[in-house]
């Protein structure tokens, strides 16, 4: 391809109504950490003349690039949106302190990395929060940009700035910064609001953002918090919440899109030149999750299972092949061997692509011996990649709390089975803090990995096989069975972590053998603040930013006592604090904060299940049992999508889209 | 007991090509590493059947010349890889150069004479942009460097600080008056450096005015590589590296002036 010189950008910047900031950012690039990560320019990356589009779109990660390119909400949204031809979107992410400061003394605002174009000149700025840990490197980016931190001291010149991802199914905490928010899947939900605004500007946008706003809250499904009034008990709990002028619905629904085979994205995943946390491309092979796993927000937020089909993964895999030129393809989901024609799928691709040194992986995969053989069937064809199970608690006991439907035969056969065919190392993922958990719960995660170590050295005849735990801290999450539990405090959470280092590290026979990797509790009970906050929370996370808070999500830029301390000032007149949000249980008739935003989950099913694991009481799985009644089905008008179809992987001749133009 | 690596029958390489590729532009920020990866990628976009090694992480086989440093600008960086079918060097080049980013540019692959690459690449040319200084205050400082024998520096690499004489490497600098991309006047450095250990780079010779001169640019020089290749120290200017390579290719099809 030619080469794209700076001149080419100037120009076309200066065509625009808005120009590239490229020449001001270009002068301070050789001053900070990577600046390949702030340049663009990515394969498959998409530019459009400014003049050309009606609805702008700024679409961030709030996290620093190198974990944000990957993200695949992002990128389908991206894709969904450019492919509408008055339709821009152009992506930014979140700048590390080096280069903010220099921002801040030269005057470039935050900008996007496509043409370099600044945030605040766009229709929307919409956000995506795979967890609430991003909060700050929002403000960060709205005051680069120019934009006021409340969304009330916003004008008509300034974006509607929209937040969504899971963490935005409870967006109180943000709600004096955010102008709305959508909750479920974006990609239809984006277009409908591309359609509503370009209605809205080609009438000559009357009643200005105002009327914008109040247009997309009366769909139901957005959720504009200026619309609602909260009002609050003595004792600090949550009154009600009412919709504060006629027309505004009292819950705001979630999008849920059906037919996965009919969104086939992202087509072109985007191919960055910096290193990335993920290193491959990405297939969804289904979304939502019926497991029933009681701490675990995903699956309860993304119902029903919706299957793409074994052929609709054929030719996403090799699309993304032929685009980016990856050498690992993942075959994403919340647990992805629950495909109902998964073998079918892992066979049919192993076969496609053996000799060709591509690897296929399936990142979440439950204990179950049936996932050896379909990791042998994947690493046909390339690198064999480690393998990971989540028993996620260490005693039978516990596992039926949090709905875990895995027994320790279970988990052992599966190892042996590992360890047998080869594999000299498997990774453990448990939870620490679970309610109900005792330190004996948590021991017993020692005991499950001398086993595993014991039994494996048998079936592998020889003592150089490894088991590594890793453990971090629960937090409970809105719109689960476990919103309402207490979690636990910081200090327990350690030191049933070193309890169990210890018996781990003092074990003579099988201690060496056994890796131990931890997260401390403290950064989890701010994202127990933020996760299970309301809208007071909101002055807590702006008073840490205002002290130096950024990027909260990477430890060597976390603060406890920051947060603490912030928030101990920024609550200090009210009845509620940071143990009230986290470490306090609820009560079924306490209002939640994100009871008006309608996962469809019923909440007394929820509260059922609730009670269900506290006596230790099992549900199976709506995909092979009959209908359980979370409630979401009927209240979304939607159904399970699954399989099987019976069709199979044909072969494909050799993979690179510029094989034929090379050989003539 | 070791592990021992899976059996795999990788295809043997049967041809090496030599490239010579471009980085440019908003380009230039890449790091070596993030082109080896890019040029993984665009290879296996562009189908080009490449030989790999073998082991339990197989890669394909691609040799790189010393690289131009992160943020400097290259018309002349070259690499080699080997593949396991004969395939036309200008087919290579179009295939993967539209497999590569704008601003990674494939600008001539050619099939390898015997011998090393690295042999051949015995100097750089460098043009150093330095915007808001005039070519007298260049030259003069030019000067003054030259007329020493030696200019120790310090630079820190991944091992620590490390010292070593920046002079001495430098076969031809010259201050000349130019434009910035926007046009405003600047004094451009012409650089013909001989390749050492360790490589002396435009930024050390920018140390080293600044240390002998007290020449210190108030916005950071654009800096890119214009060749590289054997030195002719008689005119001190660097020659195609590539073009053995095409001799010996042109002698193959004169004596066989019919392949495949």
């Amino acid at each position: 391809m030619s080469a794209e010189p700076m001149t080419t950008v100037a120009a076309a910047g200066a065509a625009d109504t808005v120009e590239s900031v490229f020449p001001q950012l270009e002068a301070l690039l050789p001053l900070v950490q990577k600046p390949i990560q702030y340049v663009g320019g990515e394969l498959n990356a998409v530019s459009k003349p400014w003049q050309s589009t009606t609805v702008r779109w700024a679409l961030m990660y709030p996290d620093a690039y190198e974990v944000g390119v990957p993200n695949q909400g992002v990128q389908i949204l991206y894709e969904v949106l450019n492919e509408q031809p008055d339709v821009l979107a152009e992506r930014t992410y979140a700048v590390w302190s080096d280069l903010e400061t220099l921002m801040r003394q030269h005057d470039v605002p935050q900008f996007t990395v496509d043409a370099h174009r600044p945030v605040g000149a766009f229709d929307v700025f919409g956000l995506s929060f795979a967890t609430e840990l991003g909060y700050t490197n929002m403000l960060t980016a709205l005051d680069l940009a120019g934009i006021p931190l409340q969304a009330g001291e916003r004008g008509d010149e300034h974006p509607i700035v929209l937040a969504g991802g899971h963490a935005a199914f409870n967006p109180e905490p943000i709600a004096d910064f955010i102008d709305a928010a959508v909750i479920g899947d974006g990609e239809q939900a984006a277009l409908e609001i591309t359609a509503l605004i370009r209605d809205f500007k080609a009438e000559g946008s009357p009643g200005g953002r105002e009327q914008l706003l109040m247009r997309l809250a009366q769909t139901g499904g957005v959720y504009v918090p200026a619309f609602y009034d909260v009002e609050y008990h003595d004792d600090g709990r949550i009154k009600r919440v009412i919709p504060s002028r006629p027309g505004v619905p009292w819950r705001v629904s979630k999008h849920t899109v059906t037919d996965l085979d009919a969104w086939p994205y992202p087509k072109k995943p985007l191919v960055p030149l910096a290193e990335s946390v993920h290193e491959r491309a990405s297939v969804e092979i289904f979304r939502g999750c019926t497991r029933g796993c009681r701490f675990c927000q995903a699956g309860m937020i993304t119902r029903p299972v919706r299957e793409r089909s074994i052929t609709g993964i054929g030719e996403m895999v090799e699309q993304s092949l032929q685009a980016t030129g990856f050498e690992e393809v993942g075959l994403l989901s919340l647990s992805s061997a629950d495909h109902s024609e998964i073998k079918e799928v892992a066979k049919g691709l192993a076969d496609r692509y053996e000799g060709t040194n591509t690897s296929l992986s399936l990142p979440s995969t439950r204990v179950d011996a049936f996932n050896i053989d379909l990791a042998n069937e994947l690493s046909r064809s390339g690198r064999r990649s480690g393998l990971t199970f989540a028993p996620e608690g260490g005693s039978e006991r516990i596992r039926k709390v949090i709905n875990k439907m895995v027994t320790e035969d279970d988990l052992i056969r599966t190892v042996t089975t590992a360890y047998g065919n080869g594999w000299r190392q498997v990774k453990l993922y448990f939870m620490c803090g679970l309610p109900t958990e005792t330190d004996d719960d948590v021991l017993q995660i020692a005991e499950l990995a001398r086993e595993v170590i014991k039994t494996g050295r048998e079936v592998a005849g020889r003592k150089d096989i490894r088991c590594t735990v890793s453990i971090g801290g629960f937090v409970p999450k809105p719109h689960t069975p476990f919103q309402w539990a207490a979690q636990l405090d910081h200090e327990t959470t350690d030191a049933r972590l070193m309890k169990l280092r210890n018996v781990i590290r003092d074990d003579r026979q099988f201690g060496k053998s056994i890796g131990f990797r931890y997260h401390d509790g403290k950064p989890g009970i701010v994202e127990g603040l933020l996760s299970r906050g309301d809208r007071r929370v909101g002055r807590v996370i702006e008073a840490v930013w205002r002290d130096g808070g950024r990027f909260d999500g990477w430890s060597e830029h976390f603060s406890f006592e920051r947060w603490m301390r912030c928030a101990d000032q920024a609550l200090a007149d009210l009845p509620v604090d940071v143990d009230w949000f986290t470490t306090r249980e609820r009560e079924f008739s306490e209002v939640l904060p994100w009871d008006h935003l309608d996962s469809g989950l019923d909440k007394d099913w929820l509260w059922e299940d609730w009670q269900d694991s506290l006596n230790e009481v099992e549900v199976d799985d709506c995909r092979w049992t009959p209908c359980f009644d979370c409630g979401v089905c009927p209240q979304m008008g939607t159904d399970i999508e699954i399989g099987p179809t019976g069709k199979q992987l044909l072969p494909l001749t050799a993979i690179g889209a510029g094989a034929e133009a090379l050989r003539g | 007991m070791a592990r021992q690596p899976p059996e795999r029958d990788n295809a043997p390489a049967v041809q090496k090509l030599r490239l010579r590729y471009a980085k440019r532009g908003r380009l230039r920020f890449t790091s070596h590493r993030d082109i080896q990866r890019a040029l993984e990628r665009a290879l296996r976009r562009a189908g080009v059947p490449m030989a790999y090694s073998s082991g339990f992480t197989p890669h394909p086989k691609i040799s790189y010349a010393g690289a131009a440093a992160m943020g400097a600008a290259s018309e002349a960086e070259y690499l080699e890889i080997s593949v396991t079918e004969r395939l036309d060097p200008d087919r290579v080049r179009a295939a993967l150069d539209a497999a590569l980013p704008p601003g990674l540019d494939v600008v001539d692959v050619v099939e390898a004479a015997p011998g090393a690459l690295a042999d051949v690449l015995q100097a750089s040319e460098w043009a150093i942009q330095l915007p808001d200084v005039s070519a007298g205050q260049a030259g003069d400082a030019v000067a003054a460097l030259m007329a020493k024998g030696e200019v120790e520096v310090e630079r820190m690499m991944k091992s620590g600080p490390r010292r070593f004489d920046a002079r001495g490497p430098i076969v031809r600098l010259a201050a000349d008056s130019g434009q910035t991309t926007s046009g405003a006047p600047c004094a451009i450095l012409r650089l013909v450096v001989r390749h050492a250990t360790p490589a002396v780079r435009p930024d050390d010779v920018l140390t080293a005015l600044r240390q002998v001169a007290g020449l210190t640019p108030p916005v950071p020089p654009l800096v890119t590589r214009l060749a590289q290749g054997p030195l002719d120290p008689e005119s001190g200017t660097v020659a195609d590296p590539l073009a053995a390579d095409r001799a010996s290719v042109d002698d193959a099809v004169a004596a066989n002036p019919h392949p495949r």
